[in-house]
């Protein structure tokens, strides 16, 4: 006993540092710290030095000047006028709107594919194999361009819909055209319209925000309809027949509301090139879209397939021993368990996809790198501050779709007690 | 471990660091190599062959500088770029020379830090259409679907024609010229714009030209030339000369063929002095007195280069308009050699 | 019991049936198609529609291949042939673009007489390999595993094969000198096997290459990064990338999993950060900032520039698929390492990272398929890749205007050939392993 005492007492010696494990760990850290510092300062001194041989500097006020390009597709109002800075923005937007569009589609596909995949159908699970094998083992980049060969050299050009006998023929009533430079869709427009506020963002619609609000509105008395339904059969055993009820609370107010705004459709009309009026969807937008969807959804459905894999078979079993139907069975027992097991792989799918989409430049769509990594950088050479700027707004996009991840596993975590 | 591999691979490949050398002329030749940026691909300018040979307009600036340089016109790396990348290529060092159909406006100038050396092309940019669109005039594109290079100058040009004019279009953009042709040709624009050359260069390598058709109004200025790095004022003065040189070496006759004859033979004092045979105008930029005479005969003077890629016998037919001598009514005009 | 059986019934069959067959409709084809197509209404739709979308798919396409053409020097020519043959309203393939070019797609601009030397790397990479997956090898292979980087890099870039040498002579030394010193310090080894070869690369390669050059001038013919492209480019950079994300990604998880709050932080910055970022940016910081963080006049190749970024971003998804092995590790291999008293080092490179290795194999694989297709991506920086530079480059000729289809079906046959192949590999060796593990 009397020597384990002994060792401590002699006092500190600085071989401490590297052999005691005491020490050690802060050395290594205060190693390391050192290190980093060092490489760090090397990195921006020399940074600087080219700079100031180059005769540039490092600052953001390219931002504020006049961009001086068009853009094809915006969702806010944007002129070869705004500056860099709304340049940027308005591909920001485009990138999550391309991606949130992605990401549904993907789902829904996705879901679909792996659900098939699982089917006693030998046809179908066997096509849906090769849709998977097919998709996940080929670049991306080959789908997002045979996408956009498919949307522009198999639809018809916008002269094929004119003259008296016309090649192509527009669909629903004249409401949409599929063009080789785009899909035409017919728009809502209310003649009695409430008018927008202009922001400086955006312009935002009041006819859509009172659409927006009588939707909501009637969501939530279909609910309160519903819970009493509920309390209802609880109490008496006898579910009371709603649904016209629901229904009429559903759309009632809604049409209403259109109506008496003046609803009507602006259909896209042919002129001298092109066909103007209504929505356009450009195509570069709907092969990524395509493009990034179909590939992702073939992993998601794959995930999906694993996913109800996991769930032993004993649970729908037992399910099926309590009369629950298929379709109830699944979405009562099965789905709760696999969707603990989807969604995380489903939404580190969810940020390949919104990362993937920066392809959006190889279809002439443009996305963050299309404008601010792209055209600003290259018109105001600041490939520094441009490239740095861009990082850091994709880095803010993942790290706030994983913080949305590890909510929700939070959230559906076992408790376990 | 990983640093040190990174290190082998440098030594071993031989492609190592030329680190922090006084200036361009020294870095090239002591890499003994050329790096010179050109188009990634526009026939006639720049575009591997086959075999990978790198053959065009542009690219015989490189190799006319690489003859003078270093006596050799194949010592040449080329790095494609395309337009979004090219400056950036320049400046960080990448590429001695940008050879690369650049359009010479001030804020590249002054603002992008480089350095033209000339102009070795004048353009001007123009739309090209599909004939049975029945467009006679650039004014009458009002609503049309325009496909565009992103990060050209043209890009900005073609916002300011249409605004000046009042006028709306769809921009479709595109990176490289096979992409724009590509969707041209599916039709997915109306109309491609880029500078008249390479409008020429795009339709004659078309299945069948004579659909299309090039429009009359030139809408911009596009002198095109070599540009260097900002600050090293040797490499620009070498790089400037060369290009001088063949400008001059066809307005005083001097051609691949006879140069070595001229050299010995020719009276005239400035094509002596250009030929290294009279005063040492090499030696005042580091260069042997010979330097000229090689960047001739790598691979011709400018009339020569302009015949053999991109003039009036080649499939892609370009007249020399106003890119002949001053003396033909062009635009060329070699400073004097003294 | 049988008494009374034998006497309730009055007439018992005494010899056995003749076997028959199962009606028709539970029998053979018929009844596979009843169990596997139309086992119900919605199945029967499916199936119904699954038949549509192949025949659609026949009926289009299948004319375009069979109307396809092996020789021909151009597109025009191609035409020509397919609307004599079939007539004018006939579209076909024009393969012969592949045959023509199809060198390009594969090498680049890589001399055509030299394509021996990427083929015999591409050949050499498997033998390499072979050590690491077969375990029944004898043990002194690893060696030629180790050395397999310097090989190809020499195979495929040329030069001297000196250079070469000295830097497999410095690794040497290194290795040599942390066995001795180690005896006294094992610090002190360390620090030594680290500097000893720096200085000896920094100093003492250059004089004695240029001897030994002089004496014994091994050399294979330089070949610039620019003639690389294709598949050759792609591979070059996929797996240069993996190889050397490895050791760097497994630092990494260990990093993540460290007690040391710095180690931790920087392991998880770097790991969230280059997750965080689509893969085209840090090439876009390869071709354009990296040269601006570097010392002014600094140059270096491309490729080396684009695997440097490559490896950084593979080793990020490594570094959290062996994170993922190293969790799945029961919790007591670690304690047993603790208790035989083994250091940490040592319990990692002799207990944990084994084990941990392995369970992460199939996940590697897989990061490498991902990569591997990535690398198409170079081409954003002015790199040929077998994508969309080299069929643009291809398109730019007179020659071969407006091919499309083409060059597309090609590269991506292959790269489904190869992925496929590597997926199905990783999944067999998955179920080898699991099957070790119980």
């Amino acid at each position: 006993m009397a020597f384990a005492h002994d060792a401590p007492e002699r006092g500190f010696r600085l071989s401490q540092l590297i052999y005691d494990t005491r020490y050690r760990s802060l050395t290594i850290q205060a190693v390391t710290m050192i290190l980093v510092m060092l490489g760090v300062w090397w990195l921006i001194g020399n940074l600087l030095d080219n700079l100031n041989a180059l005769g540039k500097t490092f600052d953001f006020g390219f931002l504020e000047q006049r961009a001086g390009y068009d853009i094809a597709q915006t969702l806010i109002p944007y002129s070869n006028d705004s500056t860099h800075a709304r340049a940027a923005l308005v591909g920001l937007l485009n990138t999550l709107w391309v991606s949130l569009l992605g990401c549904i589609a993907a789902t829904v596909i996705g879901v679909v594919v792996g659900i098939l995949r699982l089917s006693n159908n030998w046809l179908i699970a066997r096509l849906m194999t090769v849709y998977v094998e097919a998709f996940r083992n080929v670049p991306v980049l080959l789908w997002i361009l045979v996408a956009l060969a498919v949307m522009t050299e198999l639809t018809p050009s916008p002269s094929a819909y004119r003259g008296d006998d016309p090649a192509a023929q527009m669909l629903l009533f004249d409401s949409i055209a599929f063009t080789n430079r785009g899909t035409h869709i017919a728009a809502i427009e209310f003649t009695r319209g409430l008018g927008v506020i202009n922001t400086p963002l955006a312009p935002i619609s009041l006819n859509f925000v009172a659409f927006a609000l009588v939707v909501i509105g009637s969501i939530w008395a279909n609910r309160k309809l519903r819970a009493h339904a509920a309390r209802v059969q609880e109490a008496t055993g006898v579910r009371p027949t709603i649904w016209w009820k629901s229904l009429l609370i559903l759309l009632g107010p809604a049409i209403f509301l259109l109506l008496a705004l003046g609803i009507t459709f602006s259909l896209p009309v042919l002129e001298r090139f092109n066909f103007t009026g209504g929505l356009n969807v450009s195509n570069a937008l709907v092969s990524l879209w395509l493009g990034l969807s179909l590939y992702t959804a073939a992993f998601i459905a794959e995930i999906v397939r694993a996913g109800i894999l996991s769930v032993s078979s004993g649970q729908s079993e037992a399910a099926f021993a309590l009369g629950l139907r298929p379709n109830r069975t699944m979405k009562l027992v099965v789905l709760p368990q696999a969707l603990r097991v989807i969604v995380p792989p489903l939404i580190s799918q969810f940020l390949n996809l919104t990362k993937n989409s920066s392809l959006a430049i190889a279809v002439g769509y443009m996305d963050l790198r299309g404008t601010l990594g792209g055209i600003t950088m290259n018109q105001t050479g600041r490939e520094i501050e441009a490239i740095l700027l861009m990082m850091l707004i994709y880095l803010l996009i993942s790290l706030s779709i994983s913080g949305v991840m590890n909510l929700y596993n939070r959230s559906v975590k076992l408790k376990e007690r | 471990m990983k640093r040190t591999v990174c290190l082998g691979a440098l030594a071993i490949t031989g492609l190592s660091a030329g680190f922090a050398s006084a200036t361009t002329l020294e870095d090239v030749k002591a890499r003994g190599e050329l790096n010179c940026g050109v188009n990634s691909g526009l026939v006639g300018f720049a575009t591997p062959d086959a075999n990978g040979n790198w053959v065009g307009f542009d690219v015989a600036i490189c190799k006319a500088v690489a003859a003078a340089v270093l006596g050799d016109g194949s010592k040449v790396k080329y790095v494609p770029l395309s337009s979004q990348n090219r400056f950036t290529a320049l400046s960080s060092g990448e590429v001695d020379i940008l050879s690369r159909n650049t359009t010479w406006t001030f804020s590249r100038d002054v603002d992008l830090k480089l350095d033209f050396a000339g102009v070795n092309y004048y353009d001007g940019q123009g739309f090209m259409v599909r004939k049975d669109l029945g467009v006679t005039s650039a004014k009458e594109l009002d609503g049309s679907t325009v496909c565009i290079q992103t990060g050209t100058t043209t890009e900005l040009n073609l916002a300011d024609y249409f605004k000046a004019n009042g006028m709306e279009y769809q921009p479709v953009s595109v990176d490289t010229n096979a992409e724009g042709e590509q969707q041209f040709l599916a039709g997915a624009c109306d109309s491609y714009t880029t500078d008249a050359s390479g409008l020429a260069a795009t339709r004659a390598a078309f299945a069948n030209p004579d659909d299309y058709v090039i429009l009359p109004e030139i809408i911009s200025k596009e002198p095109l030339g070599p540009a260097v790095r900002h600050g090293d004022n040797e490499w620009g003065d070498i790089v400037r000369w060369t290009l001088n040189a063949l400008i001059a070496a066809e307005e005083y006759g001097v051609t691949s063929t006879n140069v070595e004859e001229l050299a010995s033979s020719s009276e005239n004092p400035e094509v002596r002095r250009l030929l290294g045979q009279e005063g040492d105008l090499g030696a005042m930029f580091g260069l042997d007195a010979d330097w000229a005479k090689r960047a001739i005969m790598a691979g011709g003077n400018y009339g020569e280069i302009f015949a053999a890629t991109i003039g009036e016998s080649t499939p892609i037919g370009l007249a020399r308009g106003l890119n002949a001598q001053w003396t033909q009514g062009g635009l060329l005009y070699a400073p004097p050699f003294r | 019991m049988s008494d009374l059986h034998a006497q309730t019934v009055p007439y018992v069959r005494d010899t056995m049936l003749p076997e028959q067959s199962p009606p028709a409709a539970q029998s053979g084809a018929v009844r596979w198609l009843r169990e596997n197509l139309f086992s119900s209404w919605f199945n029967a739709a499916l199936t119904l529609l699954g038949v549509a979308v192949i025949y659609f798919f026949i009926a289009h396409y299948f004319p375009w291949f069979r109307h396809g053409v092996w020789n021909a020097a151009s597109l025009q020519e191609c035409r020509a042939i397919i609307a004599e043959k079939w007539g004018p309203e006939a579209s076909g393939a024009c393969w012969a673009v592949i045959r023509e070019r199809w060198n390009q797609i594969i090498f680049g601009f890589y001399p055509t007489e030299l394509y021996w030397r990427p083929i015999l790397t591409f050949v050499l990479l498997f033998v390499a390999m072979a050590p690491v997956l077969y375990t029944q090898l004898p043990r002194v292979l690893l060696w030629g595993t180790v050395a397999y980087p310097l090989v190809a890099m020499w195979l495929l870039w040329g030069g001297s094969i000196w250079p070469v040498v000295m830097i497999a002579f410095g690794f040497m030394l290194g290795g040599v000198i942390l066995r001795i010193v180690s005896r006294w310090s094992a610090l002190g080894a360390l620090v030594a096997a680290i500097v000893v070869p720096v200085l000896f690369w920094a100093f003492l390669m250059g004089p004695i290459d240029d001897d030994l050059s002089y004496i014994a001038p091994i050399a294979l013919r330089p070949i610039g990064s620019d003639q690389f492209g294709g598949f050759l480019l792609a591979i070059v950079i996929g797996v240069g990338g993996i190889v050397m994300s490895l050791p760097l990604g497994i630092m990494l998880a260990l990093g993540r999993q460290s007690d040391m709050f710095l180690i931790k932080t920087l392991s998880v910055v770097f790991i969230e950060f280059i997750r965080g970022v689509p893969l085209i940016t840090l090439l876009f910081v390869a071709s354009t900032l990296l040269n601006y963080f570097l010392p002014p006049g600094t140059n270096f190749d491309i490729i080396l520039r684009v695997m440097i970024l490559v490896t950084l971003f593979s080793a990020a998804y490594i570094a959290e698929v062996i994170r993922g092995g190293l969790a799945a590790l029961p919790r007591g291999q670690y304690e047993a390492a603790d208790a035989l008293g083994l250091e940490y080092w040592r319990a990692q490179r002799l207990i944990i990272l084994p084990q941990a290795l392995k369970i992460s194999i199939p996940g590697i694989v897989s990061t490498f398929i991902g990569m591997f297709k990535d690398t198409t991506l170079v081409t954003f920086v002015g790199l040929y890749d077998p994508l969309k530079s080299i069929p643009d480059a291809i398109r730019n000729n007179f020659e071969w205007k407006g091919i499309y289809w083409e060059p597309f079906i090609f590269v991506g046959v292959i790269f489904f050939v190869l992925n496929f192949a590597m997926s199905r590999y990783s999944m067999y060796l998955e179920r080898r392993l699991q099957r070790d593990h119980h």
